[in-house]
């Protein structure tokens, strides 16, 4: 309905007041986008780094620990992460640059969210991957970081890519967080402090109240996201076949 | 055979016992209607009630009409309506609230426009600590959005906000944490968080405090009533309805939405 009856508003609309016939998305993609790209950059090395520790450079008791507390920490839910980032960080982003409720607090917030995720997904490919060649590259005399750098971590592009993608997807799904600490204004930012509001924020803010064709425009935004997450999907698919593990 | 002619006439009683209402009108108070009559539907299986929504004055027009036996009013009704019956459900109050560390007790109807649209942009112009003011908005729907932009006749786009909110629970965490904050929720909410020590102030406004108390008795300005209507007295499945929607029964549902049973002490 928002659709044939407004054609293409949803990109040329001058901004998002449904209320009064401007139905511009494009700010809240962007907004959906680059929550979710500066959390990747975040977490990824995060992640990989984690992985490698437990991976390598742990005891097996230690690493037990380890696993068991990520594996604990990706069971929490994202409401709590939310509540969280608004009493505790937003408060000390507000005494930096007002009003606190930023970009920058959503996407410390989701990187925080998916960084286990990919932890957890690397130490297994490690674990696959280390159990026929790290032995071999030990006896030929190669240090452990050598091994890592060089053997371990470019064959292993496929995977990572997966554990990206799959953080991806978590990311650019989440709601609750970043509904609470990002904002929530649709406006394309111009800095990390600057709030934003997301694809998904949107569903969950106006969804209960909106009628008509208000609440086709947010179906349609839903549409939006999830034709997003399907290219990046295929996408995904592509690149995993090039940099499968050739060994 | 016989097994189906029992299920056939069960079927048929069924039917015949089928009473249905239309509701139409006030988009501020279809939730709340929507879920007394699920509410209702389950306790009075033969019974439907559709609620549909399409404005205030949809609701006067349809009720005239007879197109809905109920018509909702987010408002008192005018003079040229009174050949409607009229029922008040609740009174929907909101409350201008701000941070208990800001020394500010009362800001007028002009101050709190030009705060919204950024005419005035720091608390010191209004008698406050020279401290930048953050700007909290509801999104949009909401009904304390509607009834806020229709009392400082604003536009929504008018407004520029530096943080938007979903219900009221989230204006109220946003306010408590930060200092330099304004921002409006139901009062109901608003009122019961200071209660139980969240350090937040609810703003006095022209002279009234923000009070439940007050939005009841009608001395606070900032509020509306919220009227079912009907065209002549109510019959049938209406009249039932809107017996049950006033009764004890139905005001804990209208305080989840926030609003304030008329009839609660």
């Amino acid at each position: 309905m928002a659709l044939s009856g407004h054609g293409t508003s949803f990109i040329f609309d001058e901004s998002w007041f449904p209320t009064e016939g401007q139905f511009n998305m494009i700010p809240m993609l962007v907004g959906s986008l680059l929550v979710t790209f500066g959390s990747l950059l975040l977490a990824l090395p995060l992640g990989i780094f984690s992985s490698l520790f437990a991976s390598f450079y742990c005891s097996p008791r230690i690493k037990t620990f380890y696993r068991r507390a990520i594996e604990l920490y990706t069971g929490i839910p994202s409401v709590i992460f939310g509540l969280w980032g608004l009493m505790k960080l937003v408060p000390i982003i507000n005494q930096i640059q007002p009003p606190g409720q930023s970009l920058l607090a959503g996407t410390l917030i989701l990187a925080l969210m998916i960084f286990p995720i990919i932890a957890l997904s690397l130490i297994s490919s490690f674990e696959m991957a280390s159990k026929n060649h790290f032995k071999v590259s030990e006896s030929l005399g190669l240090k452990k970081s050598t091994y890592i750098w060089f053997i371990l971590l470019p064959n292993l592009k496929g995977q990572i890519l997966g554990a990206t993608i799959l953080s991806f997807g978590r990311a650019i799904g989440e709601t609750m967080a970043v509904l609470m600490v990002c904002g929530n204004i649709v406006k394309i930012p111009s800095s990390m402090f600057e709030p934003i509001r997301t694809l998904t924020a949107n569903i969950a803010l106006e969804m209960a109240y909106a009628m008509g064709t208000h609440r086709s425009a947010l179906f349609l935004s839903g549409l939006l996201l999830l034709s997003m997450i399907g290219v990046l999907l295929l996408l995904s698919d592509f690149l995993k076949k090039r940099f499968a593990w050739k060994a | 055979m016989r097994f189906l002619a029992v299920i056939l006439l069960f079927l048929g009683f069924a039917t015949y016992a089928d009473e249905k209402i239309v509701i139409t009108g006030s988009s501020t108070m279809a939730p709340v209607i929507s879920d007394l009559a699920k509410l209702y539907e389950s306790k009075n299986s033969d019974s439907r009630i559709d609620v549909q929504t399409g404005g205030s004055s949809r609701g006067i027009l349809d009720a005239r009409k007879g197109l809905a036996q109920i018509g909702l009013v987010s408002r008192a009704l005018k003079e040229n309506e009174g050949d409607l019956r009229h029922f008040t459900l609740a009174k929907d109050g909101l409350a201008i609230i701000i941070h208990n560390l800001n020394p500010i007790k009362e800001l007028t109807e002009d101050q709190i426009k030009n705060i919204y649209i950024k005419n005035v942009t720091n608390w010191k112009l209004v008698g406050g600590k020279d401290k930048e003011i953050v700007v909290v908005n509801k999104a949009e729907g909401r009904s304390t959005l509607e009834l806020f932009l229709k009392f400082f006749k604003l536009k929504n786009s008018e407004i520029k906000p530096d943080i938007i909110i979903g219900d009221n629970e989230q204006g109220i965490k946003t306010v408590s944490k930060n200092p330099n904050a304004i921002a409006y929720v139901s009062i109901g909410a608003a009122e019961y968080n200071a209660s139980v020590g969240v350090p937040l102030k609810l703003l006095r406004f022209k002279g009234a405090e923000a009070k439940v108390q007050n939005v009841k008795n009608g001395t606070y300005p900032l509020m509306r009533e919220l009227n079912l209507v009907t065209k002549g007295n109510p019959k049938g499945l209406a009249d039932k309805f809107i017996k049950y929607v006033l009764s004890e029964e139905a005001r804990q549902t209208i305080k989840d939405h926030y609003f304030v049973p008329i009839n609660a002490k």
